[in-house]
Order: structure tokens, then sequence, then C-alpha cells
């Protein structure tokens, strides 16, 4: 047994994300990413004597939707704090937050490791609060660079309690977030970009032991393969200071990407007191029982209700059914296909296969895929209704039909002339034919060589030119070759 | 030029449709008597030029019948409200060459009106004040004594209207500042209902108190301005939706009412002999005329001023977190670093008196000290709230002096600064409750200074409030 084997870690996430209004939480202008440095700026995200913050419902609205998704306990009365402290990206040398009454408290995020395993991590809360700028430290520049377009962008805050004993349980964690997010349309989810961030809390203990270990809290990771790293970093490196007898020290660390280490950014010994009280420049928000609901009503549907559905309502394998909802897009058209086949497992197909290989292929979202549902269907149910070949479908329809989308598939079968021969009569002279012209082989088979149905069946899809319907082909060879 | 004083806003627009006056000459008559009175330092700048452009321009409307309601109405500004282009430092250094990029609400809606705005006047630092002694620029004198202060924070702002700078001024009231320095002056001051006027564009002392309030000598401009400036805002969310009456319309009174007075106004040695024998004449006058009269304690009195204190100088403390030299006004040209700069620019930038409400709000919201202080006084705040709401349900008004003493001397108060916060003890109230209160001249003391009278009325009944206003200094 090796000596990290004798360690537990313990892990709670906090997880920031923007969302996505097309205000600043508590202004007027724009918050988009990307913008020239300190374009989306007011008087009121420059602080400036005078200015008010003013509330964004959107913002509050958003909060409320991954609350409710997260089962999370929506708290009625909310009020903002104050956290005051000094920093040049902090206009008004505070941040608008909650800190007593989060808008969302309790609720997990369902998540499935690798092997198998369906574990609830319970959330602390969720809360709104509004970012800072960023300070910018250019290599060629002596000063400090401050942009303060992001200053005053809404955020969701999503804090995990310390639940989590595994970095793959973090990666998971997180893409459940980032899936829960972009199905609920309140934030991207891009890490890169910034838009989601996360701060892991790690700690070690022994296996067996009753008191968490001195937590560390690793910043800037902006992946979550990176946050995976981080924790895995941080860990190994806390049980080699405790096997060597030193001690932990809380504090805060960095993660550097480039090497995957962690470094020490501050001691918790100087953590500033922020002096949080209520904000006396917003009202209190209500949250009434009619918003509630109005907000209920337009949830979209979730991922673990689609797959719930995909599993137990259209009997897809669970494999099938967590591919599918990957991406909400993708799940949302998949269903589409399913409101007009009844064989949703060949519907699956085609979107795991055909439709997948394609937007992978051309780097294209769902939502640029040149054909409809309806289409898709359609195709299903030309095979189904053995009128073509599943590889006639796939290999030549299939693509035809992305040239031409406006077409019907059927219309495009019998332009390429793969509408199947299943005309038992047709093709028994096609059977005739063929055992006619080979007795020797036709007498080897009955001598129990049946390896040369094959052969057979080729020969009738020759005469047929590639139409014979290959099932019904079969029986009637079986039928005269079996007699 | 006929240098004749106008006392409301009526006389100056019946004299201009008559004929007899125009804005111009109106302006003309104020820019002379602020250049005579330059030594009473009220004025941080004078738009001389702009103010004589705007009154042509008034002048024209006027002709062609296209005026607003405030035409004829030359008005002062105390430099804690954002008037767009023009300097804007509350009366500190720390906001040096600062130039307001928008107008707040209430000076946008007196601008709709014509209202001609003459100046910037000056005030204590941030409106941290009871004397005007704390401003950046020196002390501003009384018009009725230049050996004593005029009040504050507002101070400047009331001296203008008493010297006849300007017909009315537009100040803030946080614990008292347009109430008290009124009171010294002989003006008219009005602190509407908390949230009544919108505070986007009036620079923040303490979010939960701050009022912008009218300084004028009749209260039919305070009514009418009131009904001007106040009202609903989409840029400040915790301004009052509900509908502004027409104040100025609703001007007549013929109740007979109840009133209960403090006790303390006609008995306490705490207030001056004059004053309390000026209380004695207005209730005596008032029961002559069937008015029911009772004596009242003020529930808390002990706890007002330690309440308010807290609860300001928490709030000023981060609402004044912004003013760190990174993205304007003063920094200090003796920092190397960070924090250098944080320190020496807001060391240099402050006034005393600042850093030292800085310094109590940040004790006072430390997360040792927070229940202890802060959350207290937040309950005990709750509790005179709870307590002004039964009050009136007893009574029409509350009556009471605005201060205990007449205006003090410049410079008597330094070496006792309990003693000048005494100086708000009876105007705290309001604030703290959130209540709509008026200071009204009723005289002079022996010395020839301003004595100040006090009525509160109940949440949003500014209406009956004015009339009753009306009635009494018409009594008087």
């Amino acid at each position: 047994m090796s000596v990290y084997d004798k360690y537990q870690p313990v892990i709670g996430l906090e997880v920031h994300a923007q969302l996505l209004t097309n205000t600043k939480a508590f202004s007027w202008e724009a918050s988009e990413y990307g913008a020239l440095p300190n374009t989306n700026v007011t008087v009121v995200t420059l602080a400036h004597p005078g200015t008010l913050p003013k509330g964004n419902k959107k913002a509050v609205e958003f909060a409320i939707k991954m609350g409710v998704a997260c089962g999370c306990t929506i708290t009625r009365y909310n009020f903002f704090d104050r956290k005051n402290y000094f920093y040049p990206d902090l206009p008004k040398g505070y941040q608008i937050t909650q800190d007593k009454t989060p808008i969302c408290v309790g609720g997990t995020i369902s998540i499935k490791t690798k092997d198998g395993l369906v574990k609830n991590i319970a959330l602390n809360r969720i809360h709104m609060e509004e970012d800072a700028g960023k300070s910018m430290h250019l290599a060629e520049e002596l000063d400090t660079l401050v942009d303060l377009n992001r200053a005053g962008t809404p955020l969701i805050e999503i804090v995990s309690e310390p639940d989590i004993r595994t970095s793959e349980e973090a990666y998971v964690f997180l893409s459940e977030i980032r899936k829960l997010v972009r199905y609920l349309e309140v934030c991207d989810g891009n890490m890169e970009e910034g838009s989601m961030r996360c701060d892991a809390n790690i700690s070690v203990m022994l296996k067996g032991a009753k008191e968490y270990g001195k937590k560390v809290e690793v910043k800037n990771m902006n992946s979550i393969r990176n946050v995976q790293r981080a924790i895995d970093y941080e860990i190994k490196r806390q049980i080699d200071l405790l096997e060597e007898g030193h001690s932990i020290n809380s504090e805060t660390r960095t993660f550097d990407a480039s090497t995957g280490d962690t470094y020490s950014m501050r001691s918790k010994e100087d953590l500033n007191d922020y002096r949080y009280f209520p904000e006396p420049d917003l009202q209190p928000i209500v949250v009434s029982d009619e918003w509630l609901t109005s907000i209920k009503e337009k949830m979209p549907a979730l991922p673990q209700e689609l797959v719930k559905k995909f599993t137990e309502t259209y009997g897809l394998p669970e494999y099938d059914a967590l591919v599918l909802t990957e991406d909400k897009e993708i799940a949302l058209y998949f269903d589409k296909i399913c409101a007009q086949t009844n064989n949703f497992k060949a519907a699956s197909n085609w979107m795991m296969g055909a439709v997948k290989s394609y937007l992978n292929e051309l780097t294209l979202s769902i939502n640029d895929f040149p054909l409809q549902p309806q289409q898709i269907a359609e195709l299903i149910a030309l095979v189904d209704s053995n009128s073509v070949s599943n590889s006639a479908a796939k290999d030549k329809i299939y693509p035809a039909l992305i040239a031409s989308p406006t077409k019907s598939a059927q219309k495009i079968a019998e332009e390429l002339d793969l509408i199947q021969q299943s005309d038992t009569s047709a093709l028994g002279r096609f059977v005739d034919e063929v055992l006619a012209k080979y007795p020797d082989k036709v007498a080897q088979y009955k001598g129990g060589k049946t390896g040369l149905l094959g052969l057979f069946m080729g020969e009738v899809m020759k005469l047929s030119g590639g139409k014979a319907d290959p099932k019904i082909t079969t029986e009637l060879l079986k039928k005269q070759l079996d007699a | 030029m006929s240098l004749r004083t106008y006392f409301s806003l009526q006389e100056i627009q019946n004299e201009i449709s008559q004929s007899q006056l125009t804005c111009t000459e109106l302006v003309a008559q104020y820019l002379h008597n602020i250049e005579k009175k330059k030594h009473l330092n009220v004025f941080l700048e004078v738009y001389a030029e702009e103010a004589t452009a705007k009154a042509k321009e008034v002048d024209a409307k006027i002709a062609n019948g296209t005026a607003g309601r405030l035409a004829g109405m030359v008005i002062g500004l105390k430099d804690v409200l954002c008037h767009k282009d023009h300097g804007l430092q509350g009366s500190s250094k720390i906001l040096s060459q600062f130039v307001s990029q928008f107008n707040g609400t209430a000076i946008q809606r007196i601008l709709d009106e014509d209202a001609i705005v003459i100046g910037r006047q000056s005030c204590d630092e941030f409106a941290m004040g009871s004397s005007n002694e704390k401003s950046a620029f020196g002390p501003v004198l009384n018009e009725a004594d230049n050996s004593r202060v005029p009040g504050g924070s507002s101070g400047a702002s009331a001296v203008a209207v008493q010297a006849d700078l300007c017909l009315a001024s537009l100040g803030s009231d946080t614990g008292g500042s347009v109430r008290q320095p009124a009171a010294f002056c002989g003006v008219v001051g009005l602190k509407p209902t908390y949230s009544r006027v919108s505070r986007f564009g009036l620079i923040a002392y303490a979010s939960s108190f701050d009022c912008i309030g009218p300084i004028t000598r009749s209260v039919e401009d305070a009514a009418l301005l009131l009904e001007i400036i106040a009202g609903k805002d989409d840029y400040d969310s915790t301004v009052s939706q509900s509908t502004v009456p027409q104040y100025s319309n609703l001007l007549n009174f013929n109740k007979k009412v109840k009133i209960g007075y403090l006790k303390e106004s006609v008995e306490s040695e705490g207030v001056s002999f004059e004053i309390r024998e000026k209380l004695q004449n207005t209730i005596d006058k008032l029961k002559t005329d069937g008015h029911e009269l009772t004596p009242i304690e003020l529930p808390y009195l002990d706890y007002l001023l330690p309440v308010y204190y807290i609860l300001t100088t928490a709030e000023a403390s981060t609402n004044l977190s912004r003013y760190d030299g990174v993205r304007y006004g003063m920094r200090s040209a003796n920092t190397k670093d960070l924090e250098s700069m944080y320190k020496k620019t807001r060391e240099e930038g402050f006034g005393k008196e600042v850093k030292k409400r800085i310094m109590l709000g940040t004790f006072v919201l430390s997360a040792s000290y927070f229940d202890a202080y802060y959350n207290k006084a937040q309950k005990v705040r709750r509790l005179i709230k709870d307590s002004s709401v039964k009050l009136f349900e007893q009574y029409d008004f509350l009556l009471m002096p605005t201060t205990p003493t007449t205006a003090f001397k410049i410079g008597e108060m330094n070496e006792d600064p309990l003693a000048m916060y005494l100086a708000d003890i009876f105007t705290v109230h309001a604030n703290l409750a959130g209540l709509p209160a008026i200071s009204l001249p009723i005289g002079k003391d022996s010395s020839g200074l301003p004595i100040g009278m006090q009525l509160v009325s109940n949440y949003f009944e500014e209406d009956s409030l004015l009339a009753f206003s009306k009635y009494l200094m018409n009594k008087n």
C-alpha cells in the first residue's frame, strides 16, 4: 500500500459563473466578452460620486433557475451585502454580494464517476454578486493596467459542501455544472475565457479520521482539466508534507498550468476583514410565489430528466442517453426525431453516428445542421419499410440529402434509384435464375456448405441492380434451398 | 438697479408677468449680491456667464409662453449634487478638479422646469458636520452675525438664501443638515420622507439616511420644489414608487389638529431659555386656535445620537472607499506603491472630521464589534421607527425646537466635538425614523439670532406638513 492510500482527500469547490445578461448586474451598460478595454463602463461602473446601483431582474431569474435545477431552497427575502476591500479593479471599494441571504440554499449536484457510481454532492449555497475588473500585469509595462469592462457583470457563485473526495469527482462535478448552466442558458460555461471560474478548497486527513485537515485554497485554473490537475498536485503536495513531518499552512495558492504546480499567494493569517453589512443602496428583492412559479414554468428540460426520458420512455441504453444529453441542442434535436419515429434506437444511432461525425468533421453545432429532424425520421422510415437498405440510406441518400436539404429522403432515394425490390414475384424470378445458373453450388449448399448463401445473394443483387431487399431475398433463397 | 428682496417665486413671477422684472435683471441682482457678500464664503463657484445666458433663454421662453414652472427661480446647489459638466467635490480636497458627467435626478428635474443654477455652494466636507467649518475651503459665515457659524452641513446653502444670494438652494439632510442651518439662518428647510426624492446624483454620506431637501424663504417654494424633485426614478431602486401630491396646490389648512410637543423643548435646561420661550408662545397660540397640544417624550431620546453616529459612520466608511486616487480626483504625489497610494491619497485628501468618521465606521463594522455596535444600533433604529409609527397614531404632528441653541461662534465647539454633535439632537430623530420634517423660522433671540422650530409629520404626509407650516408662518 502506497503512503498516498493512507490519506483521504476532502475537496470543496466554489464555482463562479458569469451570467449571460445583456447588461451589468447593477448598471445599464453592456456586459460582453472581448470588448476593447474600458469601453463598457459608465459612471456607475467607475463608481463616480452620486451614482447608485440598479437592480437587474434577469440576473435574479438566472440565479433562481440554477437553484431550481439543483433542488435548492429559494430564499424569498433577499438583500445584498457589501464586501469591503481596497483593490484597483474594485471601483467602489466594495463588492455587492450576498452574504447573509444567499438566493439559493442547499441543493445537490448528482455525479456519476467512471466506475458507474452515482454520488450526490451537496451544495451549501448559490449566491448573486458582481464581478470585479481585471488587473493586467503586462510584460513590457511597468504599471499595472486595469480594465473595468468586467467590473459589475453579474455572477452566481455556487459553493459545494466538502463532499468531493477525488480529483475525478471534482472533474465530473464541474462538467455537470457546466452542462447545467449551458442547458439553462444562464452562462456560456467557458472556463478558458473566464466566464466560468473555479476555486478549490483542498485538505487531506488520515482515512477514518473525524476531523478535516487544514485546507488550502487553490485559484486560477482555467479549464476543468486543470482543476483536476491542480487537485492531484495539491493532494500529493500535502501528503508529502505530512509524511515528512511538516504541517499544512492554511493559505491561498495559485495554479500554474505550464508546470502543473501550485504556488503560495497569501497566507490566511493576513485575511481581510471584509466588514460585510447590508447594502443600503438596493431595495431587498422579494421572490413572490407568482414569480417563482413563472420561472419554474419556463425551465427547460434538464440533462438528468432527459436521460431518464431517453432510457425509460425510449428504451435507449444509458450510454446512448448520456452521449445524447451531453449537449442540450443535440438532445433536443434527437427528441424531435423521436416525435416522428418509433424506432428510437435507430434515431440514436443516426445521431451518434452519421449526424455527429458530420458535425465534428466541419466543427458545426447542431444549430447549423442542414437537415430537419423530420428528414432523419424519414430516412429511418425508408429503412424500416425495407424500401432502402441501411447502407444505402447512410452512404448514399444521407450525403445527397445534405447536399440538397430541401428535397425529401424518399425523392432522393427514387432519384438515385435505390428503392429496393421487395416484390416477391420479381425477386423470385431472379432467385430461380441464379439457382439455375449454379447447380453445382446448389448441390454443395445442400451438402452442408450453407456459407454459399452469400454467393447466391450477391448474384441476385447483381441481377436486381443492387435494389433487391436482402431480407426478402434471403427468405426466398432459403425457401428454395432448404426445401 | 432696484435691490428688492423676493420672498417667493410667486412674487417674482408676478413681477415678470407685469413686465416689471426679467430673469436677466434678477440674475444680475443676485450676482451683484454675491459679489457684495463674498466674505460670507458661500460659493465655491459662481456660474455668472452661464446663469446670465440661461436667464436670457428663460426670458425668451416666458415671452413665447413655453417656460417651465420654475422660470424665475435662481437657485444654488450644495456641493454634493451632481450637475453635469460642473465641478463637484463635496467641499473636499480629495475630489479636486472633479467634474460630474451627469445630472442627478433632482437637478435634471429642476433644470427641465427652467430653474437657473447660479453656483455651487460650500458645505461641511462630504456633508459631515453641523457648522460648515469642516469645508476644505474654510468656514462659511452667518449673515446674521459674521462671527457665528451658519450651521451645517448645508450651511452655505442656508446663508445663500438668508443673505439673498439666490432665491432657494438644494441641500442634503442626513441628520439635520438642511433643517439645522435653516434654523441658524432664519429660513425654511425641508427634509422629505426618506426615499421621497431620488438619491441618484447625491454624493453618498449615509445611504439609508440621506435626503435631498430645499432651503427657501417661503413654505410655498419648498412645496413647489419638492413637488418637482420628488417621485420614482429608474436610477434609484430605493426611491418610493408612490405618486407625488401637488404640494403647491394643497397648502390650504383649516383643520383642528393634535400636536405632540416635546416636553424638553419647554422644560429642559439643555434648551436655551429664549428658544423655550418662543416655543411656549407658539404652543399657546395654537391652543388658543383650538388645536390640541400634548407634551410628549421622544422615545429613545438618549439613544438617538449614539445610534445615529454608529449607523451613519458605518455607511460612510464604505461609501467613501471609492475615493482612492485610482480613477479620478486627487492622487497624492508621495506614492511609491499601491498601498502608499491609498494611504497617502486618503491621508492628504480627507479632512480630520471625515477621517474620524471613516475610522469610527470601520471600527463598528469590523468582525469583532459588528454585533455589539452595528447590529445593536440597527435594532434600536427599528424600535425608533416602530415607536414613531405609534406616535402618529395619536398625533398629527410633532413639534420641537430645531436646535437647542441659536448659532454658535466659529471655533467655539472645536474643543468639544460631542457638544457639536448635540446640536443635532432634535433633528436626527427624523432621519433615524425616515420621517419628513421641516424647520420654520419663528423669530429671533435678543442678540438677533434666528430661532427655528421643527415640525415632523407621518411618513409621506408632506402635503399636510407643508400646509400646516404655511398656516403657522402666517400666524407669526
